[in-house]
C-alpha cells in the first residue's frame, strides 16, 4: 500500500515521464549510448599517440654484434619500419629532407668493442623534432630498445658494463596510448552526455511550451529539475559502465584502483555535469544554443585544457591557470590516480574537494537562476 | 454563473523597462463566466494572463484569484487554476493516456482517480481507438481538444486559455467551443484570449485591451449596442483604430 502511494508521486510521475522521451527519441538514445562507444574506439585506436611503424634509417658503422642485434631489435618492434641503411651518416640529412623519415640511428665503429672493453659504448639518435611530440615518443621508443638489449648483454656476460641508468616509463613501460586516452574520454564522455542532455530536454520544454504548464501547476520547480537530472544520472552511470567495460575489454587498460572510489567519483563529475547542463538552459531559450553552447564549451574546452591531449605542464602559465577552471581537469587527474596508478582516496582528496566545490557552486547558481526565471 | 467573484485585479501593472506592457488594469470575473480577453497583438492580453497564472510578477498593482492573493499565496492559486498555453503543449513524444496520466499526476490525483479520469475523458472526446498512440501523430483540432481537457482535468476554479483554437477550422473550432461551454456548465470559470471575433460573440463578457489598457469591458451585445455596431469584428476595429503598438 505504502509503495503504491509513493509510486503515484509526482517524482515518480515526472521520472517515468522524462524515461519515455528519452527512450523514444532514437537520436537521443544513439548519441547516449553511441557516443561512448565511438569515443573509446577512435580515441583508442583510430586517434592514439602511440606511434607506429614509423620510418627510420640506421647507419651502422660498426657492423659488429652488438649493432646488428640492436638493429633486429629496431626491425623487430612494431613502432619502427627500417626504411634504408646507410653507408655513411652525410645521407642521414638527405633522409631527413625527403620528409618521411622520422628518426636516425647511428651506431659508431667499434661499438661492441667499446662496449666489452671500455664497458662503455655510444649510440646517436637523430628524430625529427619538427613535430615535437612524435620525436619524443620516437626517440623514447628507441632508447627503451637499446636499454633492453643492454639489460640483456648484463645479465648474459659476467663482464661489469657500466650500469647506465635504468629508463623506465612510469605507470605505462609500453607507452600505451590508451592510459591517457581512456580517463579522458570517461571526462569528455560524461560531461558532453549530461550537460547536453540536460540543457536540450529543459530547453526544448521551454521551446514546446510546456515548460509553463508545467511552472503554472503546483509542482515545485525544484522538483521539474531534480526529475530531469534523474534518469541522465542513471544513464550516465550505464554509460561509465559500458566505457569502463569497453576499456578493459578492448583496449587491455587497468582498473588498479578501487572501482568503487572510480564510480563514486564519476557520480561527482555526472553531478557537476548536470548542473551546468541546468545553468546553460537556464540561460538559453532554443535547443540549437544549448546544444551549441554545450558542445562548444564542452568538447573543445575538455579537449584542450583537461590534459589528455596535450600536457599542461608544456602550456603558457596564463592557460594552465584557465585549466584549473575545468572540473574535467581535475576528475582526470582523479581516474588518472585511482585507474591507473590505484591510489586511493587520500591521495585525491584535494582534487575531490576541488571538484565538490564546483558542484556545489554550480548547482547553487543554476538552481538561483532557474527561480529567478520563474519570478 | 453567480456574482461569485473569482478574479479581481486592481491596477494591474508590468513594465519591462520603460515600456508598459500593461498598464493598470482593473476588472473581476464572476464564477462559472466564460470571460474573452481581446486585443490586438502586443495590446498585453498574454502579459496580463501571464500575471494572473503566476507566471509573472506584477510591477504594482494587486490581484486576487479565487481568493488567493497574486503575490503571498501563489501555491494555492496554482491548485486553483488550469492554464493552456498558446503554443500547442502536451508532450508530443507520449501517448494520449500518458499525457492524460502525467498533467493530472503532477495535479496530484491518485491512480485510482487518473484511470477513471483518463477513461472517461478519452470516452468523451471519442479517442478510444487513438489512446495509444503518440499525440504527434494527432490532428491539431484533436490535440487542442486534447490540451483543453487536460487542463480542467483536475477540475479547477479556473481555467485560463491562451489563444487556444489558433490554426484550426471552423468545425473544430465548434467543437471545441462545447468543450468550453460544458466546463462552464460544471462551475469553471474560463478566462480566454481569442482573435476570433466570432468566438468573441460566444462569451458572457469580454473586455477589450488596446495599448495594455482596457478599453471597454462589456456583453458583446451591449458592446455592439454601444458601439453601433453589426457585430464584434466593427467593435474591434472600432476600438483597436487607435492604437500605436502593432507588433
Amino acid at each position: 500500500m505504502i509503495q503504491e502511494k509513493t509510486f503515484s508521486s509526482p517524482l515518480f510521475t515526472f521520472i517515468r515521464k522524462e524515461f519515455y522521451h528519452v527512450f523514444r527519441d532514437q537520436k537521443t538514445l544513439l548519441m547516449l549510448f553511441g557516443l561512448p562507444i565511438v569515443q573509446i574506439v577512435l580515441f583508442g585506436f583510430a586517434v592514439t599517440n602511440e606511434i607506429k611503424n614509423s620510418k627510420i634509417v640506421i647507419c651502422d658503422y660498426a657492423r659488429d654484434e652488438a649493432s646488428q642485434q640492436i638493429i633486429r631489435k629496431i626491425e623487430a618492434s612494431s613502432n619502427f619500419n627500417v626504411e634504408k641503411m646507410l653507408i655513411s651518416h652525410r645521407q642521414i640529412e638527405e633522409s631527413f629532407k625527403e620528409g618521411n623519415i622520422k628518426l636516425a640511428i647511428i651506431f659508431p665503429a667499434n661499438f661492441n668493442n667499446d662496449l666489452l672493453h671500455l664497458n662503455k659504448a655510444q649510440v646517436q639518435i637523430i628524430a625529427d623534432a619538427s613535430d615535437p611530440n612524435t620525436a619524443n615518443t620516437l626517440t623514447s621508443y628507441a632508447t627503451s630498445i637499446i636499454m633492453d638489449y643492454q639489460q640483456e648483454m648484463i645479465k648474459n656476460s659476467s663482464v661489469p658494463f657500466r650500469i647506465v641508468p635504468e629508463m623506465r616509463m612510469l605507470y605505462n613501460p609500453e607507452l600505451k596510448g590508451a592510459t591517457n586516452f581512456v580517463p579522458g574520454v570517461m571526462a569528455l564522455v560524461l560531461l558532453l552526455v549530461c550537460v547536453l542532455m540536460t540543457a536540450v530536454s529543459i530547453v526544448k520544454e521551454k521551446e514546446t511550451g510546456t515548460m509553463e504548464i508545467l511552472l503554472v501547476s503546483p509542482v515545485s520547480p525544484f522538483l521539474v529539475i531534480i526529475s530531469k537530472a534523474i534518469p541522465y544520472l542513471f544513464l550516465s552511470l550505464i554509460n561509465l559502465t559500458v566505457i569502463l567495460v569497453l576499456s578493459v575489454t578492448l583496449l587491455e587498460m587497468p582498473i588498479n584502483g578501487s572501482l568503487g572510489l572510480l564510480v563514486a567519483e564519476s557520480t561527482l563529475l555526472i553531478v557537476c555535469a548536470l548542473s551546468l547542463g541546468l545553468l546553460i538552459s537556464n540561460n538559453t531559450k532554443s535547443q540549437q544554443s544549448a546544444m551549441l553552447i554545450s558542445m562548444m564549451g564542452m568538447l573543445v574546452p575538455t579537449m584542450l585544457f583537461t590534459g589528455f591531449m596535450f600536457p599542461i605542464e608544456n602550456m603558457p602559465v596564463p592557460l594552465q591557470i584557465i585549466t584549473n577552471i575545468f572540473p574535467s581537469k581535475w576528475y582526470y587527474i582523479i581516474v588518472k590516480s585511482v585507474m591507473i596508478k590505484g591510489l586511493g582516496f587520500s591521495a585525491i582528496w584535494k582534487e575531490t574537494l576541488i571538484l565538490f566545490g564546483m558542484t556545489c557552486f554550480l548547482l547553487l547558481v543554476s538552481l538561483k537562476t532557474f527561480k529567478i526565471r520563474l519570478a | 454563473m453567480t456574482s461569485e467573484v473569482v478574479i479581481k485585479t486592481d491596477k494591474l501593472t508590468k513594465r519591462f523597462g520603460d515600456f508598459i506592457a500593461t498598464n493598470e488594469i482593473t476588472f473581476e470575473v464572476y464564477a462559472g463566466e466564460i470571460f474573452g480577453f481581446l486585443g490586438a497583438n502586443g495590446a498585453g492580453k498574454t502579459t496580463a494572463m501571464k500575471m494572473l497564472c503566476g507566471l509573472s510578477t506584477p510591477s504594482s498593482g494587486d490581484a486576487t484569484i479565487a481568493g488567493f492573493d497574486i503575490y503571498r499565496q501563489t501555491e494555492q492559486i496554482k491548485q486553483n487554476i488550469g492554464y493552456m498555453s498558446q503554443k500547442f503543449s502536451l508532450y508530443e513524444d507520449l501517448t494520449v493516456t500518458e499525457n492524460i496520466r502525467f498533467f493530472g499526476g503532477i495535479y496530484g490525483l491518485s491512480d485510482k482517480q487518473l484511470k477513471e479520469k483518463s477513461s472517461e475523458l478519452i470516452e468523451t472526446l471519442g479517442m478510444k481507438n487513438e489512446a495509444k498512440k503518440l499525440v504527434a501523430s494527432l490532428p491539431l483540432g484533436w490535440k487542442q481538444k486534447l490540451a483543453f481537457s487536460v487542463a480542467v482535468l483536475h477540475e479547477p476554479k479556473i481555467v485560463f486559455l491562451d489563444e487556444p483554437t489558433g490554426g484550426v477550422d471552423p468545425v473544430t473550432r465548434r467543437q471545441f467551443w462545447d468543450l468550453i461551454y460544458s466546463a462552464a456548465d460544471r462551475g469553471i470559470t474560463i478566462f480566454v484570449t481569442t482573435h476570433y471575433m466570432d468566438e468573441a460573440e460566444y462569451c458572457n463578457r469580454i473586455s477589450m485591451m488596446v495599448d495594455g489598457v482596457i478599453k471597454a469591458l462589456d456583453t458583446p451585445a451591449n458592446l455592439k449596442q454601444q458601439y453601433a455596431a453589426a457585430s464584434m469584428d466593427e467593435v474591434f476595429v472600432e476600438l483597436a483604430r487607435g492604437a500605436k503598438r502593432n507588433e
